[in-house]
């Protein structure tokens, strides 16, 4: 469980950001990788215990969970896996480590209220 | 009066800060000319076994180090020393994982440039350290054959973030019923083309083709140097 150390520093870089914006944020939102070893769930209630007095408490944190996408050496072309347990193209089924999406662990927006 | 809020796009890595230790770490290290190993596990797998014969085995012939994370206490340290190479625990309390930066401070007084190999072994757990960059050159993930076939299938995060799999105890194997050609199956599947070592830290099967392709890589790495 190292989600709640990652929830603090998402409270940390969403602070650093609010503060250049003149605001209080009142949503998070982040982008998660399948392959990012965190889950999201548990990252959801982490976020709250982390939020706890500080300026971002009672903010909401939005999760878009990004899928694992490899290249195809046979397609010559990028694809999104079905699932992590299968690093095989969805198309043609010939097997690839080599992954070009799904480790992601990115702030990537504040809502923002004056 | 309340106004509708405003989006503000940004863009940032929350692991950022150990990705930038991590490089700088791997820059260090590649100067140094060091070859470094980081090994994971679920707990139990024999990490500090093979550790601890990966150390005489490679002790007499090269300069070798270890740091090792543990929740708590110095005995794996203490297990290792016996080897006579430099051991130090990192003891990270009640963080379950290696970070970048506490290997950083863990190798304050020692000079990689005086190492041939520096091994990191990491908390037991299958979970979290598949997040964190060591600055490692390889990251082999390690699973004994009592542990079942199934290991890479529910865990395919870390064995995805890992170079090479490692199926320890393996005189063990006939014991468990262990299905080779199923755990071959499963590695390959959650990373296609992985490299498997099979080895006994107990019997030493395994270990002359093991100790050997770590020699081999670090002939690699002086001579891509060079």
């Amino acid at each position: 469980m190292h989600e709640l150390s990652i929830a603090l520093g998402i409270v940390e870089a969403a602070q650093e950001e609010a503060e250049r914006h003149h605001g209080r944020v009142s949503a998070v939102h982040l982008r998660v990788g399948a392959l990012s070893g965190v889950a999201p769930e548990a990252l959801l209630s982490s976020y709250e215990i982390a939020c706890a007095d500080t300026p971002l408490e009672g903010s909401r944190l939005v999760i878009e969970e990004v899928p694992v996408v490899v290249y195809c050496p046979t397609c010559d072309g990028p694809r999104t896996l079905s699932s992590v347990q299968w690093f095989c193209c969805s198309e043609c089924g010939t097997p690839t480590p080599d992954v070009r999406q799904g480790k992601e662990l990115e702030l990537v927006a504040l809502e923002i209220e004056q | 009066m309340s106004r509708e809020p405003r989006l503000v796009e940004v863009r940032r890595n929350i692991l950022k800060q150990n990705d930038v230790v991590a490089r700088e770490l791997r820059d260090r290290f590649g100067r140094a000319g060091v070859f470094v190993v980081s090994m994971v596990s679920s707990p139990g797998a024999g990490k500090t076994a093979l550790l601890e014969r990966t150390l005489a085995l490679l002790h007499p012939r090269h300069r070798v180090a270890a740091l090792v994370g543990d929740l708590a206490t110095e005995n794996d340290a203490a297990r290792l020393a016996r080897s006579g190479a430099p051991v130090r625990q990192i003891t990270t309390g009640t963080t379950c994982h290696l970070e970048a930066a506490m290997i950083r401070t863990g190798l304050e007084g020692w000079a990689p440039d005086q190492l041939d190999f520096l091994f990191i072994e990491n908390v037991g757990n299958l979970v979290c350290p598949a997040s964190y960059d060591l600055g490692e050159n390889l990251r082999f993930v390690l699973m004994s054959v009592t542990e079942g076939e199934d290991k890479p299938l529910k865990y395919p995060t870390i064995f995805n973030s890992a170079d090479v799999a490692v199926i320890t105890k393996v005189d063990l194997a006939e014991a468990v019923e262990f299905d080779w050609e199923a755990a071959t199956r499963n590695i390959q599947a959650v990373r296609p083309g992985m490299e498997i070592v099979r080895l006994s830290s107990k019997t030493g099967a395994g270990l002359p083709q093991y100790v050997a392709s770590l020699e081999a890589r670090l002939a690699e790495l002086r001579g891509a140097a060079v």
